[in-house]
């Protein structure tokens, strides 16, 4: 570690690997639900427990990129960070945040939730991704404000890199586009058109400014190539996102009661928004293979390549298979969406942020660069489950969805919702048990952290 | 990329791009919040429609249904649902009224939520108006 600073970062990767845990079991939960209609009925009915899974991936992910800024805007900047206390309470803040709206969904009903807090005061509760109260909306806005304050003091004070500019940017645009969170008409229309300003210009905007910068700086630290070479591609790949994807926006706006025109602007600019990140794929591998020196943290390397790969197939690829108006009017709202949503989401900022901590963590446990053999290969282990059972989720998604779309919207006698679904239940569980193996993955990568500790550093001669 | 493409006519791209797309996008905004009142059904926003909405909201319907095709997977499109109960409002408050509490055996359930019968009048008349907006001919039939 250069600055002792970064070290505020730790708790938040923990906290990150934690709520990435119970993402997933409520996603098992869910899974079952689809196959066992009443599993866990009335406890825990499948809305809670999918606001649970989705929140919690969200809250995981905002924690993992938070911990990237702290980590290494110190090191790009070549200072210590601004204001350590402050990420440290904020740390707290944000964390009981997350665990009290997780419990105020399993323990009361969503409707008591809302009396609760109060949310007749500003109403925002119960849209998709933002069913926190408002009170709890308020936090966030809040934490996210502190926490723009001390990595931009922190930039401001020190040497300004591309990198740290352009996570600042991204971040900052986070920020600006979750204030529309809060407008919440009675015009169904509108509320739809807006909410997509959060959803849509997050994952296919402004995150991908972060997820860019954060691989540019794994990539400049494992690969040792010239700064000046990634800069200049994190420039082009993020130009090309943003360029395609604020007008891409249009693909949610073909059936939602805006003028019919999206349905040219939607499908034109979004089809073009698999471009970045096939640029970040070949940059990915270019820039490895050119590699000036080896690292020994040999996962980091993984992650960071997988990434690239599985953001182009989760984004581009599913992303592309349904995103033309023609096409979209049969698979809108149905598994095919379910099947992109984990992948996309999985292989670009799930992936990104496990990359940012296989990178760092080594070193904010004392090591110099990497840890011991056997933790690594574990880790590796851990990167092929669940990478692998990811890719096996989406294609039983997309099989149920192919299905779906033709029994209920296509065949000349189509059938109803509930009839479909009992007719595709063996998807349903096929991704159940992938779901599993992607469990396993998950403890092996926790195990991973835990074995071979007390073995020496992996070094780059011992691996060759 | 090497030779004549430099660092600083990337970073110009970048920002140039960003900045008039989104300017795009915005004058694109103003000109569908021009059109909306064409497609979206706002005559028919009445205190009740209103009231069912933030029904809707508070009891995370959302959660299982898609509206419009948004949402979640779960459970019937609800978009179009006045319309595939034959335009009845009487049978949609019917249908959300009669839930079991502890559910179906081993069918996908959904909660008992003890709705007052202005409360379900409400959410009926959401549905009512939703299933009116200019959807483009979205869903391709009464499914959903
Ligand atoms: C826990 C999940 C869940 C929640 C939350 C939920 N529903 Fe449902 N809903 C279902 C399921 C499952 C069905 C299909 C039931 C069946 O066919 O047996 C359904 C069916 C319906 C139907 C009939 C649809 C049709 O085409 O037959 C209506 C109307 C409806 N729900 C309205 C609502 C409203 C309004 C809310 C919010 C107050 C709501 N639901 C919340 C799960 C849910
Ligand atoms: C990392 C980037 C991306 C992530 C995380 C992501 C995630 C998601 C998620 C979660 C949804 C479902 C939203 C909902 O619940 O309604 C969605 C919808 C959609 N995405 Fe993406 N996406 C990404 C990139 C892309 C790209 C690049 C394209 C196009 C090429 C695309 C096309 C679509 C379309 C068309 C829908 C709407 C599906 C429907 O009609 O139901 N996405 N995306
Ligand atoms: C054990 C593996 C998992 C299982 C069984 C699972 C299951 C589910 C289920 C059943 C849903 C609800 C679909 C619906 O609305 O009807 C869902 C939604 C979602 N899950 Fe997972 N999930 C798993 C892992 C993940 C992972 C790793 C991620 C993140 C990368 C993720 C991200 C999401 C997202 C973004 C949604 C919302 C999807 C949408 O609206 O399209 N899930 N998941
Ligand atoms: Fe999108």
């Amino acid at each position: 570690m250069q600055y002792q600073s970064q070290a505020v970062a730790k708790p938040y990767f923990i906290a990150a690997i934690v709520l990435f845990v119970a993402q997933i079991l409520f996603g098992l939960v869910m899974g079952l639900q689809y196959v066992w209609g009443d599993f866990l009925f009335p406890e825990i009915p499948f809305n809670v427990a999918r606001m649970v899974h989705t929140n919690t991936l969200i809250v995981w992910l905002l924690f993992g990129f938070m911990g990237a800024a702290y980590y290494l805007v110190p090191e790009e900047a070549e200072t210590e960070l601004h204001a350590p206390w402050l990420a440290r309470l904020m740390f707290w803040v944000f964390l009981v945040a997350a665990g009290l709206t997780v419990a105020g969904y399993l323990l009361v009903p969503y409707a008591t939730l809302a009396e609760l807090t109060m949310n007749d005061l500003l109403p925002t509760m119960g849209r998709e991704f933002l069913e926190q109260p408002t009170i709890i909306k308020i936090g966030i806005v809040i934490v996210a404000l502190a926490f723009l304050f001390n990595i931009g003091m922190t930039v401001l004070k020190g040497r300004k890199t591309v990198v740290s500019l352009v996570l600042l940017l991204g971040l900052l645009g986070l920020a600006v586009f979750f204030l529309f969170a809060f407008y919440v008409p009675d015009n169904l229309v509108l509320d739809k058109y807006y909410w997509w300003w959060v959803v849509h210009l997050w994952v296919e905007g402004v995150w991908e400014l972060i997820l860019g910068a954060i691989l540019a700086f794994v990539l400049i630290k494992i690969t040792g190539v010239d700064r000046e070479v990634i800069e200049k591609w994190l420039y082009v790949i993020i130009a090309m996102t943003l360029i395609t994807g604020i007008i891409g926006t249009g693909h949610h706006y073909y059936w939602i009661g805006t003028p019919h025109y999206w349905q040219w602007w939607g499908s034109i600019f979004s089809a073009m928004e698999p471009i970045p990140f096939f640029m970040m794929t070949v940059y990915a591998f270019n820039m490895v293979n050119r590699r000036r020196r080896n690292h020994p943290n040999k996962p980091a390397t993984l992650w960071a390549l997988g990434t690239a790969v599985m953001a182009f197939l989760g984004a581009g690829v599913w992303g592309f298979l349904h995103t033309l108006a023609p096409i979209n009017y049969y698979t809108h709202g149905t598994q095919i969406t379910a099947a992109h949503g984990h992948m996309a989401f999985y292989g670009a900022y799930v992936m990104i942020v496990l990359t940012i901590i296989s990178y760092a963590m080594p070193i904010l446990r004392g090591r110099t660069a990497a840890n011991s053999n056997k933790s690594q290969v574990l880790e590796m282990w851990s990167f092929w489950l669940m990478t692998v059972s990811m890719v096996f989720i989406t294609l039983f998604l997309t099989g149920a969805g192919i299905l779906q779309a033709y029994l209920q919207r296509v065949s000349d006698a189509p059938q109803s919702f509930m009839v479909v679904q009992d007719q595709i239940a063996l998807f349903y569980w096929l991704r159940e048990l992938a779901g599993v193996v992607f469990l396993i993955g998950l403890v092996v990568y926790i195990a991973s952290f835990f074995v071979g500790s007390s073995d020496p550093e992996a070094t780059v001669e011992a691996q060759v | 990329m090497s030779g004549t493409f430099t660092k600083s006519m990337a970073r110009n791209i970048f920002y140039g791009g960003a900045v008039f797309f989104f300017l795009l996008f915005v004058a694109l905004t103003f000109d569908t919040t021009r059109a909306l009142p064409k497609y979206d059904n706002r005559g028919a926003i009445t205190p009740e429609v209103a009231l069912g909405k933030r029904i809707w909201e508070e009891n995370d319907c959302i959660g299982c249904h898609t509206l419009l095709g948004e949402g979640a997977y779960f459970a019937p499109e609800l978009g179009n649902v006045y319309t595939r109960y034959g335009n009845s409002k009487e049978a949609i408050m019917a249908f959300i009224k009669s839930r079991p509490k502890e559910g179906i055996p081993g069918r996908r359930s959904m909660p008992q939520f003890n709705f007052s019968d202005e409360q379900l009048n409400a959410l009926a008349e959401f549905l009512k108006y939703t299933s009116e907006i200019d959807t483009a001919g979205w869903p391709p039939n009464v499914q959903g």
